[in-house]
């Protein structure tokens, strides 16, 4: 994301107010997110059903457990609406399960875990292992001004491959992928809702303006 | 584009508490074997409870209960990819210290087993792996922070599918919560000295309406309906120990317990997945329970 495309976009706090922005609350810490949201200026919608869905003009998929939500949106008729929304260029920003929900490919899912998809990357599932591998650290974030961000890695997904359609925005020491965008599509493997850094969520709710500008 | 420009952080408390905050709104399940743990995952359990014997048995069999043997942990870490959480006596350090060398991701130190330590919590700020603890009360929630727990349960009852103290003490810490935040600063010294805890502690609860650590419930839940009370009541989560595999129709009603817990507020969703459970766990009334053998007042 080069610094020029945001130069002239109005602030996230005025422009954000055209449609609420929904945060997917089927599991997870959706709260956390929902208050990043409404302390940069937006209105939140909490998203377990498809009329909910329907009201938002951009949408987070938050951390928690992916199978999970997997489950649930499935269960209760909510994923062929998100798959519709994501096809139809729903802005979604996506932290930990939900980049995990908006990969095309996820590997060592449970048995049986779909996701929504999206993104055109290979991320795997708790790639660090156990909780004894959870860590922080400070990361570059490409494009993103105001120097390194603080991120949280809690049985973090690693994105293993970025197709030709997808960016990557941000790598550990290591060259392992932990943030990418595509599109109206944005996700992290880290959770910018828990360590109070809100320059991704900024940036998604600038993203989430420019969307509404353009229809 | 990205380097690394400090070291990587292993078991910090945001990291220890972070955990939690993704395990909320979910259901966390004991399971005592592979096939269990296979069930709960399906069913959407958030993370499941490594342990020999579901608190019903404990109380039923009686003798000393220890942590699991480290090959059950294994074989049960082995079958699921969702957290693995495991049970250590309280004040049991070494038992901790196996648990968290057997990679598990939670540590339990739980009323559920037998004491090891009655005056001693196990110093939670020695281990990388997070631990949850019990608490009936503000005060030994506060208490257990301070010895570095990372997430709270209410204690409830446990292996009795009774609920009512579950409800006592979740709505006692929600209480007692309400009433700091009502109170001025040079009464919330003494608030400090009432329920044991450091004033630092208090003033920022009092500040915040909130405590600083992810609290679920547990103890008692066996129905739809009381996991979606105790979300109803506050709770961030719920775990659910015997009341599943204790019931007539484990599978659906593990599910249906997962789906009351997210659609905790809408009364319909509740109704419907309620239906045709089969039988739920027979449970004993806590009044019947002589009060020396009750696991809550255990800790303190």
């Amino acid at each position: 994301m080069p610094e020029a495309t945001l130069v002239d976009m109005p602030a996230p706090a005025r422009l954000a107010g055209e449609a609420p922005i929904g945060v997917l609350a089927l599991q997870g810490d959706f709260r956390e997110h929902a208050d990043v949201l409404r302390a940069l200026g937006a209105e939140v919608v909490l998203v377990r059903r498809p009329e909910e869905l329907a009201l938002v003009g951009g949408l987070v998929i938050p951390g928690g457990e992916s199978s999970v939500m997997d489950k649930l949106a499935r269960m209760f008729g909510l994923f062929e609406p998100l798959s519709d929304a994501v096809a139809a260029g729903l802005p979604v920003y996506g932290t930990c399960a939900g980049l995990i929900m908006l990969a095309d490919t996820v590997l060592d899912g449970i048995t049986g875990q779909q996701s929504i998809g999206g993104l055109d990357i290979v991320v795997r599932r708790n790639a660090f292992g156990s909780q004894a591998a959870s860590f922080e650290t400070e990361l570059d974030v490409s494009g993103l001004a105001g120097g390194p961000m603080h991120a949280a890695f809690i049985r973090a997904p690693v994105v293993e491959t970025v197709g030709p359609a997808a960016t990557a925005l941000a790598r550990l020491a290591d060259g392992r992928c932990v943030a990418v965008e595509q599109g109206s599509l944005l996700g992290t493997s880290f959770h910018p809702e828990i360590t109070g850094d809100y320059r991704f969520h900024e940036y998604f709710l600038r993203r989430v303006a420019a969307a509404a500008f353009r229809r | 584009m990205t380097e690394i420009t400090s070291p990587e952080q292993f078991g910090s408390s945001r990291v220890k508490r972070g955990l939690a905050e993704m395990l909320k709104g979910g259901v966390i399940m004991d399971v005592v074997t592979a096939a269990q743990a296979r069930i709960a995952e399906d069913a959407g359990a958030v993370a499941v409870m490594a342990l020999e014997r579901v608190p019903a048995d404990i109380r039923s069999q009686g003798g000393v209960a220890r942590m699991s043997d480290p090959d059950l942990i294994d074989s049960i870490r082995a079958e699921v990819n969702i957290p693995v959480m495991a049970k250590a006596r309280i004040g049991h350090f070494v038992e901790a210290q196996i648990l968290q060398a057997l990679e598990v991701d939670y540590i339990d130190e739980s009323e559920v087993l037998s004491p090891a330590d009655y005056v001693n919590h196990i110093d939670k700020w020695n281990f990388t792996i997070p631990f949850v603890c019990g608490a009936t009360n503000l005060g030994e929630a506060l208490r257990r922070i301070v010895e570095g727990a990372a997430m709270i349960r209410s204690k409830g009852e446990a292996g009795t599918g009774d609920v009512s103290e579950a409800t006592k003490h979740i709505r006692t810490i929600k209480g007692e919560i309400a009433r700091l935040s009502s109170l001025g600063k040079d009464e919330l010294y003494v608030a400090a000295k009432e329920l044991q805890a450091p004033y630092e502690l208090v003033a920022e609860i009092a500040a915040t309406g909130k405590l600083p650590v992810v609290l679920f419930t547990a103890g008692g839940v066996a129905t739809p309906a009381d996991a979606a009370m105790m979300m109803q009541l506050g709770a961030d989560g719920v775990f659910v120990g015997s009341g599943i595999f204790k019931s007539g129709n484990p599978e659906q009603r593990a599910a249906a317990i997962v789906k009351a817990v997210t659609f905790y507020d809408d009364a319909k969703i509740i109704a419907d997945v309620s239906r045709g459970l089969g039988e739920a766990m027979v449970g004993i009334n806590v009044t019947d329970i002589p009060a020396p053998h009750r696991l809550a007042t255990r800790g303190w």
